[in-house]
C-alpha cells in the first residue's frame, strides 16, 4: 500500500511541478498576473508531495518491506536502524529522490524569501525552478521508479553496501546534493533576468546569498566525500581525482567564480554577463556530474549501476534546460553592455583574473576527466588520465591565484591604489616568508621544491586577509557581516593550502611484514605489532590486531586496526586505526596473514592532514556569515528597479 | 523477453560494478623488499604509477586483487633482471596497452590534453588583457559613484 | 560569430561527444587490446585432461582457434557456459580452455557437470600466460587465426549476438558455413 502511495505521490508531484513551470513562465510572459497567485501553491503541493513519497520509501525501508525492489537491493532485516533509513540514499533510485526532495526544499525556501521580491521576477524563478523538477520527476518516474515492485518478493534483502555502512555516509549525500542542487537557484535568477530582459545591481544582491548558500553547502559536502574516503577507505588518501570526484569539484570551482563575479555585478554593476554565463554553466556541471555517474560513459569506483537509456534521457534533459539557457544567453547578453570603468590595479581586475583561473582550472579538470570520452569520440584510442596529469596543471592555475589573492585583496574599487597599500603588502609578505620558512625547515628538515612555496602562499594569504579587519578593529569601526565573512573564507583557504603542502611534501608511507612483539620505526615514531585476535560486530566478524605506537620511548597510542567480513554481502573491508599527535595523523592497516603468526601492515604518518578538512569548513562558515549580512533582508536598501516591484515590495 | 534482457544485462553490470567495489574495499599491503635500495626505491615507484586492470582506479601497489600481485611480482621479477623502468613500462604496455599507464605519456594523440592547460591559461591572460584595457580606457569618463557598500575596500580617497 | 554563441557553440560539441559516449559504453571498461593484429604468446601448458601432455601453440598452428579464459571461481565464466557448448556444436572451430589460476580437482569437476565444451585446456597455475595475453578480468576469449595471430578479442560472457555478429564474420568461409 505504501509503496503505491509513494509512486502515486511522486506523480503528483510531477503534474504540480509542470504547473509550477507552466504559471511560473508563461505568465508574466503572457501577462496574465492571475496566474502568478498559482505558483506558490503549486510549490507547496510538489513539496508535500515529494516529501510524502520519501517519507513512504523510509516508511517501506524501515518495516523491512522487500517486496519493494529498491529496499529488496540496498537493505537487510540485520542492517541496523540507522543504515535502514540513510539506506534510502544508497542507490541510483533513492539518490534521485534526494535530489528532488532537496530542490523541493530550496524552492520552498526561494518562495518564501522572495516574498519581498516584484511578484513577475519571483514567479519566473519559481517556474525555472519547476521546469528541473519536472525534468528530474519525469525521469525518475520513467526510468529510476524507486517504487518498483518484486513479485514474488524476496525473502531478504540484498543488504547495504559495508563501505556505506558509516555515520558519515548519511550525512555526505544529503550535504552535497543541497549544495548541488542549490545552484539551481543561482541558475533560475539567472534565467529570470533573462527572460525578463533585464538585469542590474538589485539582481545580484537577491541572488548573493542563494549562491553563497549552496557554495557553503557543496564546499561541506566535498569536504565530507574526502573525509570519509580518508577515514573508511583508510590509505591514506583523500583526493583521487575520480571522475565523481570531479564532477562535484569543476562546479565549485566555477561557483566559487560566479560568487566573486555577483559581487561586482552588485557594486558596480560590471561582469554581466560573466555572472550570467557563470551561472548557467554551475548548473551545467551539476547536471552534467549527475550524467557521468548514471549513464555509463565513464569507468568510476563511485558509478552507480550503468544504464545507456537513463544516459539518452539525462542528456536529452540538459539539452533542453542548458541549451534553453545558453540561447537565452546568446540572445540577452549583448544587450548587458555597461560603460563603468576601471584601471588594472583594481578589484575588478583581480576579480577577473580570479574568474579566469579559476574557469582555467575547471577546464583543466573537465579535459582529463572528459579525456577517455573525447579521445575515443575522435578516435583517438584509449587515453588514462589520473592525478599524475591532474596535479601538475591544477598547480599551473592554482599557483598564480593564491598569489594574486593576497595581492588583490587590498585594492580598492575602480582605481586600484595599491600603492597606498604598499607598506602592508611589503609588511605581509615579509612575515610570511618568515613563518613560511621557520614552520618548513625548523620543524621539518626537507621537503620538495614547492614546500616552502606553499607554506609562503598558504601564510600570506591568511596576513593579507586579516589585514583590512584588524585595522577596522584598531580603528574602532565595526566590521561588517559581508567582510568578516570574506575574512573567514578567505584564510580557511590559507590553512588549506599549507595543510596541503605539509601533506604532499612530508607525508611518510611504510609495508611492512611484522611478527608479534617486533618493531618498526617510522619519523620519529615507533611501532610495536602486539599480535590479533578475533572479533565479532553486529553483521560482521573477523580480526582485530593491537600496535602500540610510541615516540621518543613514551607511549603515544593503541591503535586497533581490523579486517571484518560482513555476513550477507560476503565482502570483506580493512578498518584502518587512525590516531591524531601533535598534528599528526597516524594510521595502521592490516594486510595479509602471513603464516606463523606474521602479518603485512601498513604504517603512515600524515602531518596536518585533518587541517585540510577543518580549513574546508572555515570557508563554509565565512561562506555562511557573508550570506547572513543584513543588507539582503533589509527590504529598505530594496531598490524597486523593475516595473512590477510596486505592488510587491514591502515597506 | 525482452524486459528479461534488459534486465538480466543490467544485473551483470550492476554485479561488475558492484565487484569492483568489493575488491576496492580491502586495498593491498606490500612488504615486497628488493635487496638493492635503489630497485626497491625502482620498484614502489613502477608500481605506484601503474594501473591495476582490474580496479581500474588504483594502482598496482595499492590493488588487492590477484591480477595486482601477479603483476607486481613480474616487476619485481623484470627489474632483478636488469630492466630500465622504461622497459618495464613497455613490457606492461605491449600486454595491456596505454591504459596501464596512469600518467599518459604525451604523444599526437594525447598532445591537446597537455596543452589544453597551458592554452587555457594563454587564452584566459589574452581576455584579461582586453578587457583590463578596454575597462582603463573609460575610466575618467565614469563619473558614477562607487555603491555605498560596506563590506569591501572603499574608493573613499578622493 | 556572435561571442556570445560561443557558448553554445561549445556545448554543442560537448553533447555529440556524450551522445557517441552512450552510444559506446555497452563496451565501457573493456580496453582495447594492443595484440590484436599481433601473434598470440607462444605458450606450452600442462593439460587438464593428461598433466603429462602439453596443451602448446605451436602445435595448434594451422587451424583457427578460440582461446577462452576462465576460472571455476568466475561467477561469469558459468553465465557463458551454456553459450560455449552451443559454440562446440557448431563445429566452426575447436575451443581450447586456458584454465586461469584454477584447482584442478575443481576445474574436472566443474567441466564434468556443467559439460566440456574444449577441445583442450590448458592449466595456468601460475598466471604467466594470462599477463603475456593482457588478460585482466575473465571470461576473455580470443580469436586466432592459421597463422597465430589474434584476430578479435572479447571481454565477458560470450553471448550468442557476439558470436554470430564478431567471430563467425571473422572465420573464412568453409569453417563458418559449418556452423
Amino acid at each position: 500500500m505504501l509503496p503505491e502511495l509513494g509512486q502515486f505521490a511522486l506523480i503528483l508531484a510531477l503534474l504540480l511541478a509542470g504547473l509550477q513551470a507552466f504559471f511560473g513562465i508563461a505568465g508574466p510572459m503572457l501577462g496574465r498576473d492571475r496566474w502568478l497567485a498559482a505558483v506558490v501553491p503549486a510549490v507547496a503541493g510538489q513539496a508535500v508531495m515529494v516529501a510524502t513519497a520519501v517519507g513512504c520509501l523510509i516508511a517501506s525501508f524501515v518495516s523491512n518491506d522487500f517486496s519493494v525492489s529498491y529496499v529488496a537491493g540496498n537493505s537487510n532485516s540485520a542492517l541496523p536502524l540507522f543504515y535502514r533509513v540513510t539506506a534510502l540514499w544508497g542507490a541510483h533510485e533513492g539518490s534521485l529522490l534526494l535530489w528532488i526532495l532537496l530542490l523541493a526544499a530550496w524552492t520552498v525556501a526561494v518562495a518564501i524569501g522572495s516574498a519581498r521580491l516584484p511578484p513577475r521576477f519571483a514567479a519566473r524563478v519559481l517556474g525555472v525552478l519547476g521546469v528541473v523538477s519536472f525534468g528530474f520527476l519525469l525521469f525518475t518516474l520513467a526510468t529510476s521508479n524507486p517504487f518498483a515492485r518484486l513479485d514474488p518478493p524476496m525473502p531478504d534483502g540484498r543488504d547495504l553496501n559495508p563501505i556505506l555502512q558509516d555515520p558519515a555516509l548519511a550525512i555526505h549525500p544529503p550535504i552535497l546534493y543541497t549544495g548541488y542542487v542549490g545552484f539551481a537557484v543561482a541558475f533560475a535568477f539567472a534565467c529570470a533576468a533573462m527572460l525578463e530582459g533585464r538585469l542590474d545591481q538589485t539582481w545580484a544582491r537577491w541572488t548573493r546569498p542563494w549562491t553563497t548558500a549552496a557554495w557553503a553547502f557543496l564546499t561541506c559536502g566535498i569536504a565530507l566525500g574526502s573525509f570519509w574516503a580518508y577515514y573508511e577507505l583508510g590509505w591514506g588518501g583523500f583526493w583521487f581525482w575520480d571522475p565523481v570526484e570531479n564532477a562535484s569539484f569543476m562546479p565549485w570551482l566555477v561557483g566559487t567564480a560566479l560568487v566573486h563575479s555577483l559581487a561586482v555585478t552588485e557594486k558596480r554593476g560590471l561582469f554581466k554577463s560573466w555572472t550570467l554565463l557563470l551561472a548557467i554553466l554551475t548548473f551545467s556541471l551539476s547536471m552534467l556530474g549527475t550524467f557521468l555517474v548514471r549513464s555509463g560513459v565513464l569507468v568510476s569506483v563511485h558509478s552507480f549501476a550503468a544504464d545507456p537509456a537513463r544516459g539518452i534521457f539525462i542528456l536529452a534533459f540538459l539539452v533542453v534546460m542548458i541549451g534553453g539557457a545558453l540561447s537565452l544567453y546568446a540572445w540577452r547578453a549583448p544587450l548587458l553592455k555597461s560603460s563603468a570603468g576601471f584601471e588594472l590595479g583594481a578589484r575588478e581586475s583581480f576579480l577577473l583574473f580570479n574568474n579566469v583561473l579559476l574557469i582555467t582550472a575547471a577546464t583543466t579538470v573537465f579535459a582529463g576527466t572528459m579525456a577517455p570520452l573525447i579521445s575515443d569520440a575522435l578516435k583517438l584510442g584509449t587515453v588514462s588520465v589520473g592525478p599524475p596529469y591532474f596535479n601538475p596543471t591544477f598547480l599551473l592555475s592554482m599557483l598564480p591565484l593564491t598569489a594574486l589573492l593576497s595581492v588583490g585583496i587590498h585594492s580598492s574599487w575602480k582605481r586600484g591604489r595599491l600603492r597606498d597599500s604598499q607598506r602592508t603588502l611589503l609588511i605581509t609578505l615579509v612575515a610570511a616568508a618568515v613563518i613560511a620558512c621557520a614552520l618548513v625547515y625548523g620543524i621539518y628538515a626537507h621537503g620538495h621544491v614547492l614546500t616552502p612555496v606553499g607554506a609562503l602562499l598558504g601564510v600570506w594569504i591568511i596576513l593579507s586577509s586579516l589585514a583590512e579587519p584588524l585595522s577596522r578593529w584598531r580603528r574602532g569601526l565595526r566590521v561588517p557581516r559581508g567582510m568578516l565573512g570574506m575574512t573567514i573564507a578567505h584564510s580557511g583557504l590559507g590553512v588549506l593550502v599549507i595543510a596541503l603542502t605539509a601533506v604532499q611534501s612530508f607525508t611518510l608511507e611504510h609495508d611492512v611484514a611484522l611478527a608479534p612483539g617486533a618493531t618498526t620505526t617510522v619519523g620519529s615514531y615507533a611501532f610495536r605489532f602486539d599480535g590479533v585476535q578475533a572479533i565479532e560486530g553486529p553483521n560482521y566478524d573477523g580480526v582485530g590486531a593491537t600496535v602500540t605506537v610510541s615516540r621518543g620511548g613514551a607511549p603515544v597510542a593503541v591503535l586497533k586496526p581490523q579486517k571484518r567480513q560482513y555476513w550477507v554481502q560476503h565482502q570483506a573491508t580493512t578498518e584502518t586505526a587512525i590516531r591524531m599527535d601533535h598534528g599528526n595523523n597516524i594510521l595502521v592497516a592490516l594486510g595479509e596473514d602471513l603464516g606463523a603468526g606474521r602479518w603485512s601492515l601498513r604504517v603512515q604518518i600524515r602531518p596536518l592532514v585533518s587541517f585540510i578538512w577543518l580549513a574546508a569548513l572555515i570557508m563554509a562558515i565565512g561562506g555562511a556569515v557573508a550570506a547572513s549580512d543584513r543588507r539582503y533582508r533589509n527590504s529598505k536598501v530594496a531598490e524597486a528597479a523593475a516595473p512590477g516591484a510596486a505592488e510587491g515590495s514591502a515597506a | 523477453m525482452r524486459r528479461r534482457g534488459t534486465v538480466l544485462r543490467m544485473l551483470v553490470v550492476a554485479t561488475t560494478i558492484a565487484g569492483a567495489l568489493l575488491t576496492l574495499r580491502a586495498w593491498a599491503v606490500d612488504p615486497t623488499e628488493l635487496p638493492d635500495p635503489r630497485l626497491q626505491a625502482r620498484y614502489l615507484a613502477l608500481t605506484h604509477e601503474l594501473r591495476c586492470m582490474q580496479c581500474q582506479n588504483e594502482t598496482l601497489a595499492d590493488s588487492p586483487v590477484e591480477l595486482a600481485a601477479d603483476l607486481r611480482h613480474h616487476v619485481r621479477d623484470l627489474l632483478l633482471q636488469g630492466k630500465s623502468d622504461d622497459e618495464v613500462r613497455a613490457w606492461m604496455v605491449a600486454r595491456y596497452g596505454d591504459f596501464i599507464l596512469f600518467r599518459p605519456r604525451f604523444s599526437p594523440r594525447t598532445a591537446w590534453l597537455w596543452l589544453a592547460p597551458g592554452v587555457a591559461l594563454l587564452i584566459g591572460a589574452g581576455v584579461c588583457w582586453r578587457i583590463v584595457r578596454g575597462r582603463a580606457a573609460l575610466v575618467d569618463a565614469d563619473r558614477e559613484p562607487v555603491a555605498g557598500d560596506d563590506t569591501e575596500a572603499q574608493d573613499t580617497r578622493g | 560569430m556572435n561571442r556570445f554563441a560561443l557558448p553554445m557553440a561549445v556545448f554543442v560539441a560537448l553533447v555529440v561527444v556524450l551522445a557517441i559516449g552512450i552510444e559506446h559504453s555497452p563496451q565501457k571498461g573493456i580496453i582495447a587490446s594492443p595484440l590484436i593484429g599481433k601473434p598470440a604468446p607462444p605458450f606450452s601448458l600442462p593439460s587438464l585432461a593428461d598433466p603429462v601432455r602439453a596443451v602448446a601453440s605451436a602445435d595448434l598452428k594451422g587451424r583457427w582457434y578460440l582461446l577462452n579464459v576462465w576460472g571455476t571461481w568466475c561467477f561469469e565464466c558459468r553465465a557463458e557456459h551454456q553459450m560455449l557448448l552451443e559454440a562446440r556444436d557448431a563445429h566452426a572451430l575447436p575451443l581450447i580452455g586456458l584454465d586461469w589460476k584454477d584447482d584442478d580437482a575443481q576445474a574436472r569437476e566443474w567441466l564434468t557437470q556443467l559439460g566440456n565444451p574444449y577441445e583442450a585446456v590448458a592449466l595456468d597455475h601460475s598466471g604467466s600466460t594470462a599477463v603475456d595475453f593482457g588478460v585482466y578480468g575473465a571470461p576473455e576469449t580470443f580469436l586466432i587465426n592459421a597463422q597465430g595471430i589474434i584476430v578479435y578479442k572479447y571481454v565477458g560472457p560470450l553471448t550468442r549476438d557476439v558470436w554470430t555478429n564478431e567471430i563467425l564474420p571473422r572465420l573464412p568461409p568453409h569453417a563458418a558455413a559449418r556452423s
